[in-house]
């Protein structure tokens, strides 16, 4: 297990290295940071010295090599575009994101594997129906499109939802919350099913036909000639047996999310890392792009770990290989 | 009772913990959007629009520009050039005035602040390249002096603002920020200036509180009605007018044209526009021997000035004011925008000639079976800018020049031009004033490139006499002669077709009716001007 363990952490450095490597190869294509540090009236001088000073004369091998150095000493460098530490920004947006993903994440699992197994269930009934036919705008509907849609149905029109932002925070320590205002809880609740709703959807999806294929086993028929209670057959022994796909697939959805906020951040102007990173590419801010990248591969590398490590919880036949 | 003690504790803590967000009663808050945040607090760092607009609330500069872009007093009350030296400007510094934490405002502040806007990290030192030396003679009076006369130097100063040097010295902020050392500056995230707003919080890309200055010098001067200010930038314009639309901001800038119609329809929403200091205009490669990329080898076709004369026919601007602009542009035919001091009727009426004209034009300069060229255009730096790219293909495939655009974000845009290697031969760009004066605009883009000179300029274009007449203006202390001379380069710029001019922008401003604000010409509102009803 150790060995295991050992392992896939040092994969996963060989991958976090590659995912830099090929994040720093591109950077240059995607414009030069001087242009918007140095204002209209720059000269070729002022261009030329900065440009020497930030190392952006170097190849993208020294300067990938230099973010590693630095990085490995907890230095990310310092912003272009705000001036301040890329690490303390990040902390300080951080939260945001966490508690977005962690709302929507919540929202996608409780729902998709209620509504997964209720449609797999009652496969006929009118109500499986309509929530089939439902997700399937779930699954088709761009995500900016849900959130605009959102904000002008209950923002613009009804006037109950905030359009913008994440309301008023408490700040506990260096962590701010939105938990604990009315106007914060408020300003969760588009964001979060935006931002959740294709992945509850998935989810569901993937519970209901495994479930289905589940219930078509020998031993559930077995069980109900025993004459165990449907209750008891459905969630005790059919569910526990389709969890494991839904696990991997939920664990990666998790990262998605964390990751991939972007679009949601940007609509509903939520000040996340999402809306962090797209203003870093706007402005070439090659400090907290790299530094972005390197964390999201952290996330999903640490996310296929837990995932890995949780097969051999659930399921007893990995443990004895 | 013990209950009860824990329910009162529980009402205790949250009420301590929404006090940081209560709002003083009988505050006037304006709460205000637009698409971008401030980069920074620190004044001197960054030349840019949202930047400045913010630090416009909170410090002051010496002058200032009024809704009409006149120059009027601020922290300074007279200013003129001596009478001994031609070489020196004195600015009469206003009496009183006490920063935000109590401290005089001193011309040695003034002097300190001019100077470290000259330093090397600076934004602002182009604009005040021609400082030689500043000095403080006593409290009140600042002299700067130039390395020769300076006509417009005023001018140069609108958006300088002025800082403590007692508190710059004491949190170790007397330089501007420098990226490459990889410190952060304390001047990047607090302020402390003699405006009318003091900073209360801020959180960069998230919200800004600002609240009045009781102690403002202005105060029997300027309204100052708005007491609060919260700033939330919004980036995506939907959401930005969503939320003007559902009254959780009442001020935003940056009206996205196809919404305009929908927020001054609107109940309790008013649109207020003007033209903006800036012109949107495109650029030829005129001076090479040939062009990369055309499809006529050994020659450039853009090097005729018939072909430039039949390019600027082609554009039919009214049609892009109309569908492109939808009415939000005013169609030039000069690159100076009306405020600006050179600009007359004259210069800017539109190219008179129909398609058949331009034809012949083509014709004459013997490129009758027309000729393919890429055009260089940004996709997020102008008011629909790629679209009025879209629409100019049309347009000059009507005189058989066949166009290839090629769209890129600003970011990568911007160095096909100002890296003076010839990578683009027919180019976008929009262009602002902040002095207001013509010499600004010759250069950077009509001088030839030389060093800090014709930055901008990307046409190739070089005339050495030319050069000199530019140059000339810098010191030219007779406005009268200045301005004659002024108008003889506008005439031989007009004359080469050097640019295709295209129109200016329109500014517009969504506000609630209660709000009375006119726009301001440098699309940077001054809320102390702010009325509310």
């Amino acid at each position: 297990m150790i060995a295991y363990i050992v392992r896939r952490l040092l994969q996963s450095l060989l991958v976090l290295m590659v995912v830099g490597l090929v994040a720093f190869a591109m950077f240059r294509f995607v414009g030069d940071p001087v242009e918007s540090m140095l204002g209209q009236e720059r000269t070729a001088t002022d261009v030329e010295r900065l440009r020497e000073a930030l190392g952006l004369d170097r190849s993208f091998a020294v300067q990938y090599w230099r973010f590693l150095q630095n990085a490995v000493q907890g230095d990310f460098g310092i912003s272009y575009r705000q001036g301040r530490p890329v690490a303390e920004i990040l902390l300080e947006r951080a939260p945001a994101t966490l508690e977005l993903a962690a709302v929507s994440g919540a929202l996608a699992i409780g729902f998709g594997i209620l509504l997964g197994i209720l449609t797999a269930i009652r496969r006929d009934g009118w109500g499986a129906s309509l929530v089939m036919a439902a997700s399937l705008i779930g699954v088709s509907l761009p995500t900016f499109l849900i959130g605009i849609l959102l904000i002008y149905l209950f923002s613009v029109e009804l006037g109950w939802l905030p359009s913008f932002g994440r309301g008023d925070t408490v700040r506990l320590g260096f962590w701010t919350t939105g938990f604990l205002t009315e106007s914060g809880l408020k300003a969760l609740i588009l964001p979060a099913i935006t931002l959740g709703l294709y992945q509850m959807t998935l989810i569901m999806r993937l519970v209901r036909s495994e479930m289905m294929e589940v219930l078509r086993q020998d031993y559930i028929r077995f069980a109900r000639a025993r004459g165990l209670p449907e209750r008891t057959i459905n969630f005790r022994h059919a569910l526990k047996n389709t969890l494991v796909p839904v696990i991997t697939v939920t664990g990666l959805q998790l990262g998605a999310i964390i990751a991939f906020a972007i679009i949601t951040e940007t609509v509903f102007q939520w000040p996340g890392v999402g809306l962090l990173f797209i203003n870093a590419v706007q402005f070439v801010d090659i400090p907290v792009m790299g530094a972005y990248l390197m964390l999201v591969a952290v996330m999903f590398v640490a996310i296929n770990l837990a995932v890995d490590l949780l097969y051999v919880a659930i399921d007893p036949r990995l443990r004895t290989k | 009772m013990p209950t009860t003690h824990r329910k009162a504790a529980a009402i205790g803590l949250t009420a301590l913990l929404l006090a940081g967000t209560a709002i003083p009663a009988g505050a006037e808050t304006l709460r205000w959007a637009r698409a971008g945040d401030a980069l920074t607090l620190d004044p001197h760092a960054q030349n840019e629009n949202p930047t400045v607009t913010l630090s416009h609330q909170i410090m002051e500069p010496l002058v200032i520009r009024d809704q009409n872009a006149e120059i009027v007093p601020a922290l300074a009350t007279e200013w003129a050039v001596s009478d001994d030296d031609p070489n020196v400007w004195i600015f009469k510094l206003r009496e009183g005035v006490k920063f935000h934490d109590g401290a005089d405002f001193t011309a040695s502040d003034a002097k300190f602040s001019l100077d470290r806007a000259r330093g090397p990290n600076s934004n602002f030192k182009e604009l005040l390249a021609s400082i030689k030396e500043v000095r403080a003679p006593d409290d009140l009076t600042l002299e700067i002096e130039t390395d020769g006369p300076n006509p417009i130097m005023p001018a140069n100063l609108t958006n300088l603002f002025m800082m403590d040097q007692q508190w710059a010295e004491a949190n170790n902020a007397t330089e501007v920020q420098d990226y490459a050392a990889g410190e952060d500056t304390f001047a990047a995230k607090n302020a402390n200036g003699t405006g009318p707003y003091k900073l209360v919080s801020r959180e960069p890309d998230v919200r800004t509180v600002l609240e009045v200055n009781e102690d403002y010098w202005g105060k029997d001067e300027y309204p100052l009605e708005v007491t609060r200010i919260e700033y939330t930038p919004i980036q995506n314009a939907a959401t930005r007018v969503a939320a003007l639309l559902s009254g959780e901001v009442d001020f935003i800038q940056d009206v996205p044209v196809q919404d305009l119609g929908r927020v001054g329809q609107t109940a309790g929403l008013e649109v207020r526009s003007r033209p903006q200091n800036r012109s949107i205009f495109f650029g030829l490669q005129s001076g090479a021997e040939d062009i990369a990329s055309d499809n006529i080898d050994g020659r450039n076709p853009l090097a005729s000035k018939e072909v430039r004369q039949a390019m600027n026919l082609a554009i039919n601007r009214d049609a892009i004011r109309q569908v492109v602009m939808r009415d939000q542009s005013v169609p030039s035919g000069v690159i100076a925008p009306p405020l600006v001091n050179g600009w007359t009727e004259e210069l800017d009426k539109l190219p008179e000639g129909t398609i058949e004209d331009a034809r012949a034009l083509m014709e004459q300069a013997g490129y009758g079976d027309g000729f393919s060229i890429r055009l260089d255009c940004p996709n997020d730096r102008y008011v629909n800018d790629e679209a009025i790219c879209q629409a100019v293909v049309g347009m000059m495939a009507q005189i058989g020049i066949d166009v290839n655009l090629d769209a890129k974000p600003k970011a990568q845009y911007f160095p096909l031009i100002t890296s003076g290697n010839g990578e683009t031969d027919f180019y976008m760009v929009g262009w602002g004033v902040p002095t207001f004066d013509s010499e600004y605009i010759f250069n950077f883009l009509v001088h030839s490139r030389d060093g800090d000179y014709g930055s901008w300029n990307a046409t190739g274009f070089s005339d050495p006499e030319l050069d000199a007449k530019i140059e000339s203006l810098a010191s030219n202390t007779d406005i009268e002669a200045r301005d004659a001379a002024i108008r003889e380069i506008w005439d031989r710029v007009q004359d080469e077709v050097l640019y295709l001019p295209l129109h200016n922008q329109v500014l517009n401003w969504g506000l609630k009716d209660s709000v009375v604000a006119e726009v301001d010409p440098e699309d940077a509102p001054k809320f102390k001007t702010f009325r509310l009803n």
